[in-house]
This record gives C-alpha cells, sequence and structure tokens, in this order.
C-alpha cells in the first residue's frame, strides 16, 4: 500500500499525471496551463514531462478551448479541458450546451464525447467579481451532460481518472477554496464508483446534503450539533448529475428531516430538485419539509460581503434547528 | 446618437457588394458564365473528360434532389428544407477535392458535399423530415453530421485537425460556413486556434450574399477573403459557380494543409437562388433583378455549354443525366414518404454512452405510460 498525504491539488495534479501515464490520447488543454501550471498549480510540471502535444497553452478563449475538445474527441483523443475559473466558463457554454452535450445522442451513439471540463468553483477566497461562482445548475440540467463534484483529496485523486476515463462528457468541479485541504490518499486502492453519493459521517436526526467546498462546512456543522446533542448524518453527494439518492432516501426514511446545503444561488438550484425528489419518495417518512441553505438570489457578492452570503456553520445549523422544530 | 441610414452601408468597399462577378479583379475562376475555358495565374486544373462529365452528372443531380426536397416540403413531407439552389458548383468542387480519409464538417446546406462524400440523401431526408437528427455515419463518410448552431463546427474542424496533427496523418479537415457566420466569435477565435497551431484546416466560405435577410454589407466591411491576413494565413476569392475554379483552390489548399501549410481561407463567391430555407420569403429583402442577374451565372449552365461546345458531352449524355435525376427524385420521394420514425422510447438511449439509474428509471416511467393506453377503447 502506498499511502501519501495530498492536499486537494495535488491529488488533482497525481491524478492528471497518472490518467496521462495510462492512456496516451489525454490531452490537456487551457490557459496558462503548460509553462505556468495552471493558475492554482494543478497543471504544475505535467508539460515538462510530457510536452506541449499534450499539455497544451491555448489562447484566451474558452469556447475555442471546449470547441477544439469536441473535434479532438472525434478524431479519438481524450481532451481535459482546464477553464480558469467558474465565472468564464460561460463564453464556453454554447460549445457545451449545443455541442458536446448532445453529440452523443443527436449521432445515435456514434460519435461519443469523453471530454472532461476541470472547473474550479466557489467562492471564500476574497476574488474580484466572476471567480467564485457555482455554475452546477446550468450543466446538471443539461442532458447529455455528467458533472461531479469533489470534496477531498481521496476523490479529486481518484475522480479525474476516472472522469477522463468515462465515455461521456463530465464537468469536474473542483472546490478551489479546499484546494490546499489535505488527507491520506491510499494510491493503490479500488476507488468508489465516480457516479455515486456516500453516507460521510452517521447520524439520527437530520440528514445533511453537501457536496464540493460545502461538504467540509456540513461535517463542522455535524462536530457543533453533537455537542449539543443532536445526531446529524452528513452525505456527500459527489455527483450531481446523475443523481444518486438512494442512500439519501434511506437516510431520510430514517431520520425523517433533510437539509441540503449549497453556495449556488437557492433558487432553482440543485437543492430544489433534491427537494422534490425526496418528498417524492419520503413523503411519509418527513417529519419536516426538506430545508435549503444555500446562497442568496442576488449576483455573488464583493469579497468583503462574501461570508454573509455563503452558507456557513450557523446557517447550517439554523436550518437544523427549523428541521427539528417541526 | 446619430444614426446611420440604412442606405450608408450599402456596398460601401469597393468589391464588397453584390453582384458584382465580372469586376473582380481578384476572383479565380476557371469557367467564364460563358462556358469558356480561361487560365489563372495561380490555379490551373487538367481534368479529363470522365471528370467533366462527372462534375457536371453530379451538378445536375444535386439539384434535382433540391428540386425535390423543395416539392416535398411544400407537400407536408419534410419540416423543412435548406435548398442549396445556386451553390451545387461550389458544393461539388469542395467535395470532390477531398480525398477519401480527409475530413469535411458541414453546415447545415452541404447536400452537395453529402451527395460526393457517398452520403444516402435519404440519410438527410431524414433530419429534415424530423425522424433524426442526420442518419449517417460521420467517420465512416469522413462527413460530419449537420451543425445547425452557427458556426460551432468550425471549431471542431480544427481540434480534428488538431487531432490529426497529433497522429501524424496525411488529412486535411474542410470546415464549411457561410457569410453570416464569418461575424460569430467561435469561427474568428478557430481561425485563431487554426494559425497558432499550424492546423491542418481549410476554412471554406460559401459567400451566397445573404444570411437570411441580412446582407453581406451588413456582416463585412471588407472582402471576406482578406480578413485570412489578419489571421495570418493565406485567403482566396474564386468563382464559387465555376466547379473547376472551386476543385483547383480548394484542393490547392488542401494539399498545402496536408504537407504542413497549415490553413487557408477560401471564400467561394456564390449567390444562393432560393430562400434561406422553405420558412423564408426572400422576395422581402431583395430585388428579382439580382436574381435574374445571376442566374446568368447559373454553375450548371456554363458546364453544360463548355462539355457541348467541347464535343465532350452529346444529347445522349444530357438526356442520360436528366433520366438519372428523375430517377434519384423518385427514389427520395418514396424513401422520404414512408420512412416511420423510430419508437419514442428511443430517445433515451443514446444520451449517454453509458445509461444514468435516473434516466433509465424515467425511460421505464414513459414506457409504462404508454403501456397504460394499450386496450383502451380510444
Amino acid at each position: 500500500m502506498t499511502t501519501e498525504t495530498l492536499t486537494i491539488g495535488k491529488a488533482l495534479n497525481l491524478g492528471l499525471r497518472r490518467a496521462m501515464e495510462d492512456d496516451a490520447k489525454v490531452v490537456l488543454m487551457g490557459e496558462d496551463i503548460g509553462r505556468l501550471g495552471g493558475v492554482f498549480r494543478i497543471t504544475d510540471g505535467l508539460q515538462k514531462d510530457f510536452g506541449e502535444a499534450r499539455v497544451v497553452d491555448t489562447p484566451l478563449a474558452e469556447a475555442g478551448i471546449v470547441g477544439t475538445a469536441v473535434g479532438l474527441a472525434m478524431r479519438g483523443y481524450r481532451p481535459v479541458c482546464e477553464i480558469q475559473f467558474d465565472g468564464f466558463v460561460f463564453p464556453a457554454f454554447n460549445q457545451l450546451v449545443t455541442q458536446v452535450a448532445k453529440m452523443h445522442a443527436r449521432s445515435q451513439g456514434r460519435v461519443p464525447m469523453p471530454v472532461v471540463i476541470r472547473i474550479p468553483f466557489g467562492g471564500g477566497i476574497g476574488a474580484v467579481e466572476h471567480h467564485s461562482e457555482s455554475p452546477e445548475a446550468y450543466f446538471a440540467h443539461t442532458p447529455g451532460l455528467k458533472v461531479v463534484a469533489v470534496s477531498n483529496p481521496v476523490d479529486a485523486y481518484w475522480g479525474i481518472q476516472q472522469a477522463i476515463a468515462a465515455p461521456d462528457p463530465v464537468v469536474f468541479l473542483e472546490p478551489k477554496r479546499r484546494y490546499w485541504e489535505k488527507a491520506e490518499v491510499d494510491l493503490d486502492a479500488t476507488p468508489e464508483p465516480l457516479f455515486g453519493s456516500r453516507v460521510v459521517r452517521g447520524g439520527d436526526d437530520v440528514t445533511v446534503l453537501a457536496y464540493g467546498p460545502m461538504v467540509k462546512t456540513a461535517l463542522q456543522a455535524a462536530d457543533a450539533a453533537a455537542e449539543e446533542g443532536r445526531s446529524l448524518e452528513v452525505v456527500d453527494l459527489r455527483t450531481l448529475s446523475p443523481l444518486d439518492l438512494d442512500p439519501v432516501i434511506a437516510s431520510v426514511r430514517r431520520t425523517g428531516r433533510c437539509v441540503v446545503v449549497h453556495e449556488a444561488q437557492t433558487t432553482l438550484g440543485l437543492g430544489a430538485e433534491i427537494a422534490a425528489r425526496v418528498t417524492e419518495q419520503c413523503f411519509h417518512s418527513l417529519e419536516a419539509p426538506v430545508l435549503r441553505v444555500g446562497g442568496w438570489d442576488v449576483p455573488y457578492p464583493p469579497a468583503r460581503m462574501e461570508e454573509e452570503y455563503l452558507p456557513d456553520l450557523d446557517r447550517v445549523l439554523d436550518a437544523v434547528d427549523r428541521a427539528m422544530a417541526f | 446618437m446619430p444614426t446611420v441610414p440604412a442606405t450608408a452601408v450599402a456596398d460601401p468597399v469597393p468589391g464588397a457588394g453584390a453582384p458584382h462577378l465580372p469586376r473582380q479583379p481578384d476572383l479565380v475562376q476557371l469557367l467564364t458564365p460563358e462556358g469558356q475555358r480561361v487560365e489563372d495565374p495561380v490555379y490551373s486544373i487538367d481534368p479529363t473528360p470522365d471528370e467533366l462529365r462527372g462534375l457536371y452528372r453530379d451538378l445536375v443531380l444535386v439539384r434535382r434532389w433540391d428540386t425535390e426536397a423543395t416539392a416535398l416540403q411544400r407537400q407536408g413531407e419534410l419540416g423543412l428544407w435548406a435548398s442549396l439552389l445556386g451553390q451545387e458548383a461550389a458544393q461539388v468542387g469542395a467535395g470532390h477535392a477531398l480525398r477519401p480519409d480527409d475530413m469535411a464538417f458541414p453546415t447545415y446546406r452541404e447536400h452537395g458535399v453529402a451527395w460526393v462524400r457517398g452520403v444516402d440523401p435519404l440519410h438527410v431526408m431524414s433530419l429534415f423530415r424530423g425522424v433524426d437528427n442526420g442518419g449517417w455515419d460521420p467517420v465512416e463518410t469522413g462527413f460530419n453530421l449537420y451543425t445547425i448552431v452557427i458556426p460551432a463546427q468550425t471549431l471542431h474542424a480544427t481540434g480534428y485537425a488538431m487531432g490529426v496533427q497529433r497522429d501524424g496523418a496525411e488529412t486535411a479537415v474542410l470546415a464549411f460556413f457561410g457569410d453570416g457566420a464569418t461575424s460569430q466569435g467561435e469561427i474568428n477565435e478557430a481561425m485563431i486556434w487554426a494559425a497558432s497551431f499550424q492546423a491542418p484546416v481549410v476554412f471554406f466560405c460559401q459567400n451566397n450574399q445573404y444570411a437570411i435577410s441580412a446582407p453581406i454589407e451588413r456582416q463585412s466591411r471588407v472582402p471576406l477573403y482578406q480578413r485570412a491576413a489578419g489571421f495570418g494565413f493565406p485567403g482566396v476569392r474564386v468563382d464559387g459557380n465555376d466547379v473547376l475554379a472551386v476543385l483547383a483552390v480548394t484542393r490547392a489548399a488542401l494539399a498545402a494543409a496536408r504537407e504542413g501549410q497549415g490553413p487557408t481561407f477560401i471564400e467561394a463567391f456564390t449567390y444562393r437562388m432560393g430562400a434561406h430555407t422553405t420558412s423564408d420569403d426572400p422576395t422581402r429583402y431583395r430585388l428579382a433583378d439580382e436574381l435574374e442577374e445571376w442566374k446568368l451565372r447559373d454553375p450548371i449552365a456554363r458546364l453544360k455549354v463548355y462539355l457541348a461546345h467541347e464535343g465532350l458531352g452529346d444529347a445522349d449524355f444530357f438526356a442520360g443525366v436528366e433520366a438519372e435525376g428523375d430517377e434519384l427524385a423518385a427514389r427520395i420521394r418514396s424513401g422520404t414518404t414512408s420512412m416511420e420514425p423510430p419508437p419514442a422510447v428511443s430517445m433515451f438511449d443514446a444520451v449517454y454512452a453509458e445509461q444514468t439509474p435516473p434516466l433509465a428509471a424515467q425511460r421505464a416511467e414513459f414506457e409504462a405510460y404508454q403501456a397504460s393506453f394499450e386496450g383502451s377503447s380510444s
């Protein structure tokens, strides 16, 4: 067993390296990912070892990155695109939604699209506008795309390799404010399936759902709740499209209460879909309505106000209190 | 804010307005509208009699297909048809310039290229009938599915060409688009990428003078082919109604791409003789005189004159091609009218290469819902 203590960022770097070693058709594309190693250094050292044809410093054009990835995929390559920041994915939105997502269906399966779109997402880093967005609902709403969000170094290491090996396009969301979080990663383990949710902390009173950067927040809330004698079960959703709600349904049938947490604006966010599905399948078990803790329905605010925008431990606990009060 | 009258942009640049083919000194032409062979200082071609007859045959057959498709739409058998009328030479010439292992990325109007690539016309008709999104195999035919969003396919072509580079293959890629497309951001990105990476892709613009109703003057203040200079690769304007010139120019550009010389921009100067699609009414935005003038530059008539004058095609040959066209039209008609959509449940089946449990569940829900009507009296 080879175990290393890795940050999420380093785990992604090692995962990308291993994917490139395993499959010569894997090509990394993005702005500043080669010589610089990416603005977050996720691709650090890869161009030096794999060359400029496999780690491509692209022109500054996101539609170009994703659009040319489509052509490379048609030619048999497995492009891994880095979008530098979440707010910059929108110039590529057309290619993602009208082309990448539909190619397999419209070709009746003749043209596979094994493309990965890596996006550092979410706020909490004191950034300027367009650097703290959570755009996952747009992509989860689009048939043909798969969407995952990692929350820890283990999932980062394995998840990026699984996403690259997957035959379908995967929007791979990386919790940028957690890039430096560390954990032990067993590099020889058998990974869990990419498209599965996981209970990360057992509990009896309320089921708390989170993904990406909010998993840590949910776990902190569970610690705090425990001090007050409340037992929270925390589920890391991991996959946002397809949703894997089986562990959630099983949990909510037991706890009778459910709180969904995400940074994205609340209205029509993932929480809305999850609330509808949990209600459909757990109606007779529910002791309280499914509650959502999300970003407010405003443009992501300037950095000095983001702590009031983002869900935190206290807002999660507040929702837990409301759920328990029903 | 000062307003600019619409007339102020009419033909503001010499050479940027329509129609003015004979006044174009920078237009590559090998066969005049009158059917005279002429020489070009750069581009030459020496087709055999069989090749010339083959080009003529393709021009006639794709026009016959197009006529039949328009009729079928009028009769309610197609939801829509995007006519290629007037653009046959641009498409047949470009199609013939391709080698079998080259790859073409069409818009939704390249029926003539589809024909040359060996795509079954019925696989195109199924798209416009609403049965599927195009029934042909893009890999097998070297002809991608039609792309409706303008001009998303130019980036796909560029990326494909980057793959060709990595494979070390002697393959060239041909990206089709129209004059309107040149205003889009994505094609400008495609040309920047192609130039930056010297990708083996040729940008083939059919300037048919209109983007639905918007004339070319709304898209560009300079002749389109001159834009290539700004991206750092050659641009050439060819008489798009001259199948020989289009073939020669495109063949040369594809050869240069295969040899590692990077992209070329080809502006095939032509005219959309029909409507944008069967939903369009061009009488609202262009004059009949203009259409009449372009009829004199018809791409088929000039080759017929040339073949007849040179003794390369006699009455029997021309009658034979006409008869072949009628047979093709009959096959297209019967094949189209008898075409049924697949079972609706199939819409769930190719969304992903790996089906997801939620979608499989929704598929089952749909099937159960449909089955609930079985045996009901209505």
